[in-house]
């Protein structure tokens, strides 16, 4: 047997896990991982931020499927990795973060950049360990990888005091094998309770598929496809469950929620069947849960037992594999009739259609809309979207298109401003041969814009479209509407942001007329290397519709009439 | 309600604080909580009472479930169940009140462990409503210090709780029996 130090075990299981790229950031407390991943076949990208790091392994890990890995140093380094992995844990992205420690008789002792990273992350993870000697490296490890990815994915980290690092042991990767107990997966449902659910579908006149990110957790796409082709049953997406079946899908509705299309929320509101897939009923998609789908009963699909029953109560409860639960209702599956139940959706959407910000005229102004519409068109509707967080963000999952599983990628629970960038640069790395675009507010970019370096420094070719109007939009829309316009702290000066690229060396360009649009998307597709576009739009426009916080789903602001709307900001 | 847990829990470190921060972040509050060792060397055993709706028991069993270090959860509020707090009470004993404590002490089956000149200890297992009557029966004397543990509990019959398998999805209450003395 082998003796090997624990910081050469770490890699040695790293790479055995399959890990190629880490990204991470090095200190004091993690030098001695530092220097033996140098004598391994590692791509280890040096962010500007450990937060960077931990956005970039979630961004890696949702691109790809595949266990995203992030490493920092002990105290600063780990806290700084707080914000990923909670962002990590509300969307399930398995990712995990190595963190070093100070040696195990230094703790707590209040060393040199000691912090209690294991206790501050233990409601942000779905699991952590300290690691306090070279001989449990492996094995926690090995338990880390499987819990980050199986059941419902979610964030692990792994704290490992310096002299964990240090020490020396034998390594024997088939000992530290885990213990199956870890994994965390229901049973496979009883029979009697899926054939409750198609009994219940059979008898639905007007049913609605609510698609959430679980079926892209689970690679159920194609299942998803064949239960909707099957049955004709319309489709509503979460924000993250955006992808899971083709924007063009005659029965994909759209998106659901707070900034759904309208036709969506009314069609919730007036189901009498709702078939919950791989969501949670967030109280973004659901408004008011006392005037939520009152007509409609409920199934719900999901892997988490505890999200069964926590916001909205179902008559059937499905803890499950949302893949095997299609697959298991398939042979029983058959065509229902739903024409006046799709008749009455085309009818609502007919109203909708005409408030479209697509459809009005170029009038010289610059709609973020119109660009993330250009810009899916420049693109062909195949590039692998990131998001931060905010309008633009509403904007991309209302007018870009997305055909593919693992197309969009955004902070959906967390709502994580400066997730974008850097998850961008993730996602690049794990998915090369993808066209990468993080579409980012000028206020998100602005918090971890650093990162450009990073993409420099590693080559990373993502091009990057800055939604810019000078506020922070979402927040002064929420001002707008319910604080009378007072803008308190929203209004944001930013820098020159073609200056700022220049700065970095990175290609930069900045956009003010709708004409110019898709020539600076087509530009930045041919160019080889990042590239940054300043598009400049309209400063108080607003994402409609919009249903208020708490409101009913189906109370929802509308879109202004074209009239209005060409007349001022809304 | 009060909603009681059985729990067998790998005996790690910090396993307490992984418990009790899930119950705090879910916003429940915890009325009990003891933790002990049980019959299998390295599994620890809880009793953990809550105070929430029935209705959310199975979501509660199902979070508790998804901590790594959590093996079993069996959720016994509604089954048969023997449930035993204990309490040391020192209560302040006059050559006069003396002889009147220890007539309750023995009317309530509990035990004197501790005599000092001026105060009694008394220990007293039960459940929690008896502990609680004994202890207003002392007040009148003077209660200086108590210190109770909080609730064990054990299903009763043959199978143990960590042979129960957790089941979120089809939780199924028995109306019929409560926690019984």
């Amino acid at each position: 047997m082998t003796s090997l130090t624990g910081a050469a075990i770490l890699w040695e299981c790293l790479v055995r896990e399959g890990v190629t790229d880490v990204f991470g950031y090095p200190g004091g407390a993690i030098l001695p991982a530092y220097d033996a991943m140098l004598r391994y076949p590692i791509r280890h990208v040096l962010v500007r931020h450990e937060q960077g790091a931990t956005h970039m392994a979630d961004g890696y890990a949702r691109a790809s499927g595949r266990v995203g890995v992030a490493i920092a140093t002990s105290g600063p380094g780990a806290t700084n990795m707080v914000t990923g992995l909670a962002t990590a844990m509300m969307d399930s992205s398995p990712i995990v973060c190595i963190t070093g420690q100070v040696g195990s008789r230094l703790i707590g002792s209040d060393a040199f950049q000691e912090t209690d990273i294991t206790g501050i992350t233990l409601p942000i993870t779905k699991h952590n360990y300290l690691v306090t000697k070279a001989a449990d490296v492996a094995s926690a490890v090995r338990e880390a990888f499987l819990i980050a990815k199986s059941g419902r994915p979610g964030p692990v980290l792994i704290d490992i005091t310096k002299d964990a690092q240090q020490g020396s042991c034998a390594f024997d990767w088939d000992a530290a094998v885990p213990s199956p107990d870890v994994v965390r997966v229901p049973r496979s449902p009883d029979t009697t309770v899926l054939a409750d659910a198609l009994a219940l579908l059979r008898s639905a006149r007007r049913p609605l598929v609510l698609v959430g990110h679980g079926v892209l957790l689970a690679d159920a796409a194609a299942e998803l496809r064949a239960f909707v082709d099957t049955t004709g049953v319309p489709v509503a997406v979460t924000l993250l469950g955006i992808g899971a079946l083709p924007a063009s899908h005659p029965l994909n509705l759209g998106m659901m929620g707070m900034h759904g299309e309208a036709w969506v929320n009314t069609a919730i509101q007036e189901a009498d069947l709702l078939i919950a897939v791989g969501m949670r009923f967030d109280d973004r998609v659901t408004g008011n849960l006392k005037t939520y789908a009152r007509e409609a009963r409920k199934i719900h699909v999901d892997i988490d037992p505890a999200e069964l029953g926590k916001n909205v109560a179902v008559d059937v409860a499905i803890a499950g594999d949302v893949g095997d639960v299609l697959r298991r209702w398939r042979p029983a599956l058959s065509r229902l009739d739903l024409t006046a139940w799709l008749d009455r959706i085309r009818a609502l959407k007919g109203d909708s259609a005409v408030r479209d910000i697509q459809n009005l005229p170029d009038d010289g102004h610059l709609y973020a809309a119109h660009v993330i519409h250009d810009l899916w068109r420049a693109t062909h509707g195949q590039a692998l979207v990131v998001t931060d967080v905010g309008q633009h963000q509403m904007w991309e999952a209302q007018y870009y298109r997305h055909e593919e599983p693992r197309s969009l990628i955004t902070s959906g629970g967390l709502g994580t401003m400066g997730f974008a960038l850097p998850a961008a640069i993730g996602a690049k790395l794990a998915r090369p041969d993808a066209e990468v675009w993080a579409i980012v507010g000028d206020g998100g970019f602005q918090m971890t814009m650093a990162e450009l370096a990073t993409a420099v420094q590693d080559d990373v070719q993502v091009k990057v479209a800055i939604v810019n109007n000078g506020y922070l939009g979402m927040v002064r829309q929420w001002q707008q509407f319910f604080y009378e316009r007072r803008y308190a702290a929203t209004p944001l000066t930013g820098p020159d942001f073609v200056k700022l690229a220049g700065a970095f060396g990175i290609e930069a360009t900045a956009v003010r007329r709708r004409s110019d649009v898709e020539p600076a998307v087509r530009a930045a597709r041919t160019h080889a290397g990042p590239v940054v576009i300043d598009f400049q739009v309209e400063q108080e426009d607003s994402v409609y519709p919009m249903v208020p916080a708490g409101a009913d789903l189906h109370q929802m602001i509308r879109r202004p009439s074209p009239i209005a709307e060409t007349g001022r900001d809304s | 309600m009060q909603l009681t847990f059985l729990l067998s829990v790998v005996d790690r470190p910090g396993v307490l604080n992984r418990v009790a921060s899930l119950v705090r972040r879910r916003g429940y509050n915890i009325e009990s909580l003891t933790v002990g060792h049980g019959e299998t060397p390295g599994i620890s055993r809880m009793t953990l009472v809550i105070d929430a709706d029935v209705d959310a028991a199975s979501r509660i069993e199902a979070n508790l479930y998804k901590l790594v270090h959590v093996q079993k959860v069996a959720h016994v509020t509604r089954t048969a169940t023997v449930c035993r707090d204990l309490a040391l009470v020192k209560v302040s004993a006059s050559p006069d009140s003396r002889s009147q404590i220890m007539q309750l002490v023995d009317v309530f089956r509990a035990r004197v462990v501790d005599v000092a000149p001026e105060s009694l200890v008394i220990e007293t297992t039960g459940a929690e409503d008896k502990i609680d009557g004994f202890i207003e029966m002392l007040r009148p004397f003077g209660v200086i210090e108590i210190a109770r543990t909080g609730r064990v509990a054990m299903a009763r019959g043959l199978a143990p709780a960590s042979a129960r398998r957790r089941d979120a999805a089809a939780d199924v209450l028995d109306e019929s029996i409560a926690c019984s003395v």
